[in-house]
């Protein structure tokens, strides 16, 4: 039984990916990643000097990351700034991305990372992680492995894969649900796990294996954009 | 004073040049298996995985008889000591001078490390705000990096023109044992002091020499893993 999707996709198909790996020449890294029309730019800088000064920690570099909408990304020009949102989606990439990176080599320092979303259509937080996740990789930053995202939804009982905008405010059945998860590539490790929405428990694990195989080919997407910087 | 300046670099050329005749070279990404088997060793950039050695950042993987390194193509400067870099004099203190060297952490010229005595009066006359000198990195500690100017090659860099390039290629501008940069000398007449830090300084008899000399630079950071680029350099000389 197949779900009828506003944009006509299938039930677990994801919107057109697009990536490119050093697009801001004058950052240490960059990275741009698109789902259909949400498009994210995120850019590196560092490791270098950690101002203010008592964040500094001797063990270790820190992560400092930076999302916000551009004024021009959404219908309704939103004023620029930070906000309530997106000092919390700066926070929840932070986490998001943080496991993989290893900064002991780098004491007191700081990597910036500045995450921007160009278009608005759903699913910016994913972008923008997958973005960094680029980003980080192409500044040469040791890490662990790449980081993949990807939102859930749920339309009524149907579980949905990369919801956009529209799906974001189904209303009926149980209402609107988005579900952002971010993970390790090829582990089984979580890194971002958001809800909002109601959802059962039983319907998290099936989620869960959706996003496994969403992640499997956004990390094809990002590998290919990261060797292809090398002609 | 001409030719003092221009053999800088050559002090540290063992560091990290990627060796052109070493085979078997591969882009990998974090958390790519570049090699399975218990006998490998892993290198800089790689750790180990149970059977696999896996790369730890974003480059080319090179094997070394056993050992595996993985070589950063883009990033920022990590400085290292003994490294020779490019800075601008940023402040003059009582003991010496701050330059920055475009590293995460500040760096220092202490005033006894210059090459002859100078009184602390006179410390403006001999590096200003806003000077360019090529130094040696001496020490690195938590709280600073602390340069040297005693060396072959180092001090103030007058006349010419600074412009940058992605730190991790200066091996490859480098060239083994200086080949790359001495050809590049050798054909446009210039003097040029290439930094660790990516800041590589030219002067020439002409305009036209040094901005050739700057764009044979730019060829060689263009190709990120192409075998025989001094061949390859001699080839564009023909050329253009």
């Amino acid at each position: 039984m197949a779900v009828k999707r506003a944009s006509g996709r299938g039930a677990t198909e994801i919107r057109p990916m697009a990536a490119k790996v050093g697009v801001i020449p004058n950052a240490d890294g960059s990275a741009i990643f698109a789902f259909g029309d949400t498009v994210a730019i995120a850019a590196v800088y560092g490791p270098r000097q950690l101002h203010p000064q008592h964040m500094q920690d001797p063990s270790t570099g820190i992560l400092r990351c930076n999302y916000d909408l551009l004024s021009f990304s959404v219908y309704d020009r939103k004023k620029p700034g930070p906000s309530r949102r997106s000092q919390e989606i700066s926070k929840v990439t932070e986490w998001a991305l943080s496991p993989v990176v290893d900064l002991e080599g780098f004491p007191n320092t700081v990597i910036d990372v500045q995450i921007y979303i160009l278009q608005a259509d759903a699913g910016t937080r994913t972008a923008g992680i997958n973005a960094a996740s680029l980003a980080l990789a192409h500044a040469g930053i040791p890490m662990k492995n790449l980081v993949c995202s990807i939102s859930v939804g749920k339309l009524d009982k149907d579980l949905v894969v990369d919801v956009d905008k529209s799906e974001e405010d189904f209303e009926g059945g149980e209402g609107p649900t988005d579900f952002p998860i971010a993970k390790i590539a090829n582990t089984d490790e979580y890194t971002l796990l958001q809800l909002d929405g109601k959802i059962q428990p039983e319907v998290v694990k099936k989620i869960l294996n959706l996003a496994d195989k969403a992640c499997e080919e956004i990390y094809e997407v990002q590998k290919k954009a990261l060797k292809g910087v090398v002609q | 004073m001409r030719n003092t300046i221009n053999e800088a670099h050559e002090a540290d050329v063992d560091y990290g040049v990627p060796e052109e005749s070493s085979k078997k070279r591969k882009v990998v990404i974090p958390g790519e298996i570049i090699v399975s088997g218990e006998d490998y060793l892993p290198g800089e950039g790689a750790h180990r995985e149970g059977e696999n050695v896996v790369a730890s950042r974003f480059g080319l993987a090179e094997e070394l008889g056993k050992l595996i390194k993985v070589l950063p193509i883009f990033g920022a400067f990590i400085p290292r000591r003994g490294n020779v870099v490019i800075g601008r004099v940023t402040d003059i203190t009582f003991h010496g001078w701050l330059l920055d060297i475009d590293a995460a952490s500040g760096s220092f010229l202490p005033i006894e490390e210059s090459p002859r005595f100078i009184s602390k009066n006179d410390m403006e006359q001999y590096l200003a705000i806003g000077d360019v000198v090529a130094a040696k990195i001496w020490s690195i500690k938590s709280k600073g990096i602390d340069l040297t100017l005693k060396g072959k090659g180092l001090g103030k860099l007058e006349d010419g023109f600074i412009f940058r390039v992605i730190p991790s290629r200066v091996p490859r501008v480098i060239g083994r044992e200086g080949s790359m940069i001495g050809l590049i000398k050798e054909k446009t007449g210039c003097n040029i002091t290439v930094g660790q830090n990516g800041w590589i300084w030219i002067n020439g008899d002409s305009i036209d020499a040094e901005i050739k000399a700057r764009r044979a630079i730019e060829f060689v950071t263009d190709k990120v893993h192409i075998e025989g680029l001094t061949e390859k350099m001699e080839a564009w000389f023909e050329e253009n």
